[in-house]
């Protein structure tokens, strides 16, 4: 019941600053919507108990991501972005529903070819169970069977290379500035 | 040592069983009363916290400070919040009206977001997360957007500018904090902050004395970075008065206003109890190993001791406040990414070399 309700009052916000987030003409009124839709989505992941995923929800996506858009946000002049606007009908709104298809279709494959729906349907206390950090942090640093070591090793190193690309550029910048 | 969750538990009886009530209204009932003890005590706390402000700053300037409503100017803060109450609330031409109302209300839900997660005695913590301290990181970062957006929406190039400083330099020093949080985590082992506490009860367990010189480093770095983070101290520069006439709320009277005073306020309260949290034992008791003195000591109960160590923490940072002078944009970059956060990597691997060969203080 109480879960229903919680459910539900997510799934509102969610859908509300969705849709204000893609109808609305300016910028920063779009960032600040896609910012609640990311509390809606961490607020799913607490409903269902994965506490660690909903932090890193807010941690990363509402308190990183957002905040990139916005600093980018202040880069681009503000003549360029205030008060856009699109028509409804063109060829763009054909390639947009066709992209969303795909989307709704890719994700209604994977949840009916994933089993975890006859798992939680078949099992009551399997929401209960809150999985700990332990496990995370374990599974994160482990080379076994289901270990995530080296995809994570695979990110740090990418990350270390887009740091250096980022030096580079801004040194590229520095030298031309200087001529 | 007191045990608060006897009082919960019978609250839960109270209603559950004396009233009959199912277990959605007990629990709604509940949620009702302990958000509105945290909204009290939020209130509470910031009126007391902005007299001790008045004063401290008063004594470090050789000036009495506030004396004449009430006794001892007790009541000044009380007649500042009633003058705040029926201000004018008023808006900008040309400002986004939606975000101009929108951003003090972000920044005053990061603020009693983090402040829920203190433990004020055994037993007597409101949310406790098995991710508990990479929440509290994670839910304090909400912050930084309001702030920025209150800047934007104010339509004042002086409140923009602003905003970004205070932006970029919450959001570097935030690096220092977490990397000084992970530290404590690898020596208490736990995230869960009632785990992080526990871990330091017993004679001489705090993590400043468990940890001895990585942990006292860590505690140092947290302060400054803290200090940082709550834009206060020497690292005011964004609400700089002299030259940013104040900030990213300039353009807000009345409430709007309020909402940065009191979130400013309780976030110097926060990284305090934080503080006191992770390095200083939270709730727990002065313990000396001598057992006479523990029991009398352990008769105390943990929130006196926990209110006792915040308050000390928050002096400290008050003291730092109003001694240095403001750091420039550059300064305080500077000092975040060239000395401190390199400093905070040093105390992690540090700390886990510690760690890992048992080198730390336990008396058995």
């Amino acid at each position: 019941m109480a879960r229903l309700v919680m459910f539900a009052i997510l799934a509102v916000v969610i859908l509300a600053s969705a849709v204000f987030c893609v109808s609305t003409k300016r910028i920063m009124r779009a960032a600040t919507g896609l910012l609640f839709v990311l509390f809606g989505v961490a607020g799913l992941y607490f409903l269902l108990d994965y506490t660690f995923l909903g932090a890193a929800q807010i941690s990363i996506y509402a308190g990183g991501i957002t905040m990139m858009y916005i600093f980018a946000i202040q880069l681009v002049s503000k003549r360029t972005l205030q008060g856009l606007s699109e028509r409804w009908l063109g060829k763009r709104t054909f390639l947009a529903a066709f992209i969303a298809l795909v989307g709704v279709a890719t994700v209604i494959l994977v949840l009916l070819k994933n089993q975890f729906i006859n798992i939680l349907t078949g099992n009551e206390n399997a929401l209960a169970n809150e999985i700990t950090m332990d496990i995370v942090g374990k599974t994160l640093m482990s080379a076994d069977k289901y270990g995530y070591v080296l995809p994570f090793e695979f990110i740090s190193v990418f990350l270390l290379a887009c740091i250096i690309g980022g030096l580079v550029i801004l040194n590229k910048n520095k030298k031309e500035e200087s001529k | 040592m007191f045990d608060f969750s006897i009082v919960t538990k019978w609250f839960d009886e109270l209603l559950r069983v004396t009233c009959g009530l199912g277990n959605f209204s007990a629990i709604l009932i509940e949620c009702v009363l302990v958000g509105l003890i945290i909204l009290i005590a939020y209130a509470v706390l910031a009126i007391i916290l902005i007299f001790m402000e008045r004063k401290v700053c008063a004594y470090f300037q050789c000036r009495i400070g506030p004396v004449r409503v009430g006794w001892w100017g007790t009541l000044q803060v009380l007649a500042d919040v009633l003058k705040m109450l029926i201000k004018e609330i008023f808006i900008v031409d040309k400002a986004d009206k939606l975000l101009y109302y929108l951003a003090p209300f972000l920044v005053i839900a990061a603020s009693v977001g983090t402040f829920s997660f203190l433990p004020w005695n055994n037993g007597a913590h409101i949310l406790d997360f098995n991710v508990g301290i990479f929440l509290v990181t994670a839910v304090s970062s909400i912050g930084v957007l309001g702030v920025f957006i209150a800047g934007w929406a104010s339509n004042n190039k002086y409140s923009v500018l602003s905003a970004m400083r205070g932006a970029v330099q919450m959001i570097s020093y935030e690096l220092s904090l977490g990397l000084c949080l992970i530290s404590a985590v690898i020596l208490t082992g736990t995230m869960q902050i009632s785990g992080i506490v526990e871990a330091q009860t017993g004679p001489w367990q705090w993590l400043i004395f468990q940890g001895h010189i990585p942990a006292l480093l860590a505690f140092l770095v947290f302060c400054v970075a803290g200090n940082a983070e709550a834009n206060r101290g020497p690292f005011d520069l964004a609400e700089a008065e002299s030259e940013l006439t104040a900030g990213y709320h300039t353009e807000y009277s009345g409430m709007g206003f309020g909402f940065y005073y009191l979130a400013e306020y309780l976030n110097l309260f926060v990284i305090s109890g934080l503080a006191t949290t992770v390095f200083l034992g939270g709730w727990a008791p002065v313990n000396i190993g001598v057992e006479a003195f523990d029991a009398v000591m352990d008769l105390i109960p943990g929130l006196f001791w926990f209110l006792a160590k915040t308050f000390f923490v928050v002096f400290l940072l008050m003291w730092i406040r109003w001694t240095f002078p403001r750091l420039r944009v550059d300064q305080i970059l500077k000092l975040e990414w060239k000395y401190l956060m390199p400093l905070s990597l040093v105390i992690l691997v540090l700390m886990t070399v510690c760690v890992a060969f048992g080198w730390t203080f336990t008396i058995a």
